[in-house]
């Protein structure tokens, strides 16, 4: 496939962007006025919705909202392995 | 309501079965500090919860334990594919397989089911951020304990 990511090379991105989403929005949660903390997140963010749908497109969906971007004609959810899987994200 | 993230949060990729080491880091899972413990505290209190910051943090704090409760099943589950009897029965994992065979099932270490008894929502918010400040304490305990 052409200029296709590599699959672990996506998920890495996915688990390290997601990690740094999951964190700063634990913060803001207390601290909603830190605009530098707003910012990082929406870097992080965008750059984590990004790599989903790519994901989604080149391999398989990790999200229902990123489901549409799957170029597979058939529900592909359960084709790919689970997570705990050999395989699996 | 929630949704699934098709992936794990850290991943987990274990080549060698370990029945002996599955049986301690279970308690990770349904024991008294468990995960599923920690999920259901801070899920179970932000109903009562009267700031709104702190309803949020329990809320966001909570479904991050489930994508933890995830991670540890994933190795449990990692460490005992494939057991033969003998590795069952030396490494005293028969004792969980004749319960349960391979599936997950939330217990300590020490065989205890899971119980809604490990821990506490009062619907005081002192109370309960008492309770959180414990609970959260256990981690550094345990990652202490595992080093053992």
């Amino acid at each position: 496939m052409k200029n296709c990511p590599s699959r672990a090379d996506l998920l890495q991105q996915i688990s390290k962007v997601s990690f740094a989403v999951d964190d700063v929005k634990l913060y803001l949660d207390t601290h909603p006025c830190d605009e530098e903390a707003i910012a990082y997140f929406q870097k992080y963010s965008h750059m984590r919705n990004e790599a989903l749908k790519e994901y989604a497109k080149y391999y398989c969906p990790l999200t229902v909202d990123t489901a549409l971007y799957s170029d597979c004609e058939t529900w592909n959810w359960t084709e790919e392995p689970w997570p705990w899987q050999e395989g699996g994200c | 309501m929630w949704n699934y993230e098709k992936r794990l949060q850290y991943p987990v990729k274990i080549s060698q079965v370990n029945p002996k080491l599955a049986q301690v880091i279970i308690t990770q899972f349904g024991g008294p500090d468990g995960e599923l413990a920690a999920s259901m505290r801070y899920l179970s209190q932000r109903y009562t919860m009267p700031y709104k910051e702190v309803t949020g943090i329990l809320t966001d704090i909570g479904t991050e334990e489930l994508a933890h409760m995830e991670i540890i099943c994933a190795i449990v589950h990692q460490l005992t594919r494939n057991l033969t009897p003998e590795e069952l029965e030396r490494s005293g994992f028969d004792k969980y397989y004749v319960d349960h065979t391979l599936a997950l099932w939330p217990q300590a270490a020490s065989g205890a089911p899971w119980t809604a008894t490990y821990f506490q929502s009062k619907g005081d918010p002192i109370t309960d951020l008492h309770e959180d400040m414990a609970a959260d304490a256990t981690i550094a305990k345990e990652q202490l304990a595992t080093k053992i």
